[in-house]
């Protein structure tokens, strides 16, 4: 299920503003990788290369290679919403869709991408907010509209939804800077248990949290504000927070930057 | 200090220099009341006939009496303040008062003749000097008409908003977006002329309620699409995202989640684009004409509506023919008035919901 992204000298363009330059890294399958890096030096965009989400930006581009076990992502022929539905995302701010309820929520990405049974939605929804940890909280309500729920609620609606299209990996972008500590908490949880069957990549503002969900870490920079961001290094995480073999990283992780 | 706040303001030990004396509460209502009592008394006396003359004499002494009283009993700032306070008030009042006189006026006259038998019948052998008859083949001709007018200009408008926002960029954009602004000037009765030159002239057909409706149709497309367009931009990015984030593909994206987020909106704007349309008289002139008889075709032949109804008797010039204007004005106002209650209730009811 879970599958190995292989990127190869990749780098991400808005028009003619180069935001990340030859980054090539190894995610493992069924782990957790965390990018670390100071606001800007593109974490953002790197993900969002890795489900060809960066492309619905006006005049993005991309050059390089994602390759998703043996198949190349940006190879000719490729369907970017296929991608999707095998790598899916979950956003800094949490994004229920309004007008849908709890279950719909849960249930859009078939919903709107097919035909299904209603039992077959039904074991779906039930598993995917299971999955989610969010079950026991909503059961009884899964007809109430989603954007109802409280913000950590509402991210693991939207954990809940994306894994109920049963992806092989997981992105998240700073999926926790919107909630507070005990919803953090709650989610730094969920990942631990979606590690199992995901391979799953987490950017994150917040060194502990990469110090405690990932086996490990990327550590991007930027020379200077409009120069393109760089991957420093990509180590275990327990290397990166103890013995980084560059200075930066170190500097960064101990707070004397960024 | 809940001690000295007690006292007459003059009185206190004002170290701070933070006591004023201030005018009651009542004392701009007093002032109003007094002013309109001696704008009436100037009025009668001085053997104005007009009552405007005596509401301006009492604004006027309103406002400057607003401003001596506050400037010799609180200050020059506060004065300029009630000066300024002044003015609104008696520039909301003149604002309102020709809205509150207009509907006023119109039900007053319009209910004398309004009653089922006029909602039921039309002005088939009526003689027009006459009292009788009814409205209702005009009810029926501008139902029709406002109906097919937005029948052509909804969907088209429609797409046109969601291609401008979801899809437009570059010339094309520029171009279309040029157009319908251009189109939003357009008056009434060049709309009416053009359809008259190009269906009735060039290609031949006859007046029909088709004919006005085109015409109509082309004043209501820009009021469509500028307001669908505005609706659009609101639903956040964010949901969008989150939609091709499940491999939900763009166009199915807009029909599930962009269009449900924001249709209330795009169905008040639509309303208002119809009570916008049903007013209008130039273009049904020219092409629908105007009968006297039921036509429930709108594809051929002659047909009346609200708004030449109201043109025609108004045109007859005798009792019963005004009083059949202003009923029927009556129903027409009234199917606005609807009509833009129906576009809140949806508006209100498909909001997305918080809770
Ligand atoms: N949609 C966009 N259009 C143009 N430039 C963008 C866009 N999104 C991000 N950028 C630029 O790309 C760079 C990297 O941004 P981002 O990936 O969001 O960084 P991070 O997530 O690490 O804070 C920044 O300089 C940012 O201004
Ligand atoms: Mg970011």
């Amino acid at each position: 299920m879970a599958k190995r992204i292989d990127i190869g000298s990749l780098s991400a363009y808005y028009g003619k503003f180069k935001a990340i330059e030859d980054i090539s890294m190894t995610v493992e399958p069924k782990s957790v990788t965390a990018f670390i890096g100071p606001s800007g030096c593109g974490k953002s965009t790197f993900l969002r290369t890795l489900n060809r989400m960066h492309e619905v930006a006006a005049g993005a581009h991309v050059e390089g290679k994602v390759m998703l076990d043996d198949e190349d992502l940006y190879a000719p022929g490729v369907d970017p919403v296929a991608v999707r539905r095998t790598v899916g995302m979950v956003f800094q701010r949490p994004n229920p869709f309004p007008t849908m309820s709890i279950y719909d929520n849960v249930a859009a990405g078939l919903k709107l991408n097919g035909r299904y049974k209603k039992s077959e939605l039904d074991a779906v929804v039930e598993k995917s907010l299971k999955g989610a940890n969010l079950w026991n909280e909503v059961k009884d309500r899964l007809n109430r509209p989603g954007s109802g729920l409280s913000g950590g609620q509402q991210q693991r609606l939207c954990i809940a939804r994306a894994i109920a299209v049963e992806p092989q990996v997981l992105l998240m972008d700073e999926p926790c800077s919107a909630l507070d500590p005990i919803s953090t908490i709650a989610i730094e949880d969920l990942i631990g248990e979606l590690k199992k069957k995901y391979t799953i990549v987490i950017v994150t503002h917040n060194m502990q949290q990469a110090a405690r969900v990932s086996d490990r870490t990327a550590f991007f920079n930027l020379a200077a504000v409009g120069q393109p961001g760089k991957l420093i290094e990509i180590d275990d995480t327990e290397r990166i927070f103890s013995n980084p073999s560059v200075q930066a990283t170190e500097d960064y992780v101990s707070g004397r930057f960024g | 200090m809940t001690a000295t706040t007690t006292l007459p303001a003059t009185e206190q030990t004002d170290a701070l220099g933070i006591h004023q004396p201030r005018l009651p509460k009542w004392a701009p209502a007093g002032i109003a009341l007094g002013a309109a009592a001696v704008g009436v008394g100037i009025g009668t006396v001085a053997g104005l006939s007009s009552r405007i003359q005596w509401g301006l004499i009492a604004a006027l002494l309103f406002v400057l009496a607003s401003y001596a009283i506050s400037a010799t009993v609180e200050g020059k700032r506060q004065a300029k303040d009630r000066f300024a306070t002044s003015m609104v008030w008696v520039a909301f009042l003149l604002a309102v008062i020709p809205l509150a006189s207009l509907i006023w006026e119109t039900v007053s006259r319009g209910i004398k003749v309004l009653d089922a038998y006029f909602l039921t019948h039309s002005m088939s052998g009526v003689v027009t000097i006459q009292p009788g008859g009814g409205v209702y083949h005009a009810i029926l001709g501008t139902l029709e008409q406002v109906g097919i007018a937005t029948l052509i200009s909804a969907p088209i408008g429609l797409l046109t908003a969601i291609y401008l926002v979801e899809y437009g960029k570059g010339k094309l954009a520029k171009a279309v977006t040029f157009f319908v602004d251009v189109m939003t000037g357009i008056p009434s009765i060049v709309a009416g002329l053009f359809i008259l030159s190009l269906w009735i002239m060039m290609l031949g057909f006859s007046y029909s309620g088709l004919a006005g409706a085109m015409a109509l149709s082309i004043l209501m497309m820009p009021v469509v699409v500028r307001s669908t367009e505005e609706m659009l931009k609101l639903v956040p990015n964010e949901l969008r995202e989150a939609s091709y984030a499940l491999g939900v593909p763009k166009w199915k994206t807009i029909m599930k989640v962009v269009l449900p987020t924001s249709i209330g909106g795009i169905t008040t704007g639509v309303m208002l684009a119809i009570a916008r349309i049903a007013g209008e008289s130039a273009p049904l002139l020219l092409l629908v004409f105007g009968n006297p008889v039921i036509n429930g075709n709108p594809f051929d032949g002659a047909q009346a509506g609200l708004p030449l109804f109201i043109y025609e008797q108004w045109a007859n010039g005798n009792e019963a023919s005004y009083d059949r204007a202003w009923a029927a004005a009556l129903v027409l106002i009234a199917f606005v008035m609807i009509l833009n209650l129906v576009a809140r209730g949806i508006a209100r009811w498909k909001a997305p919901q918080h809770r």
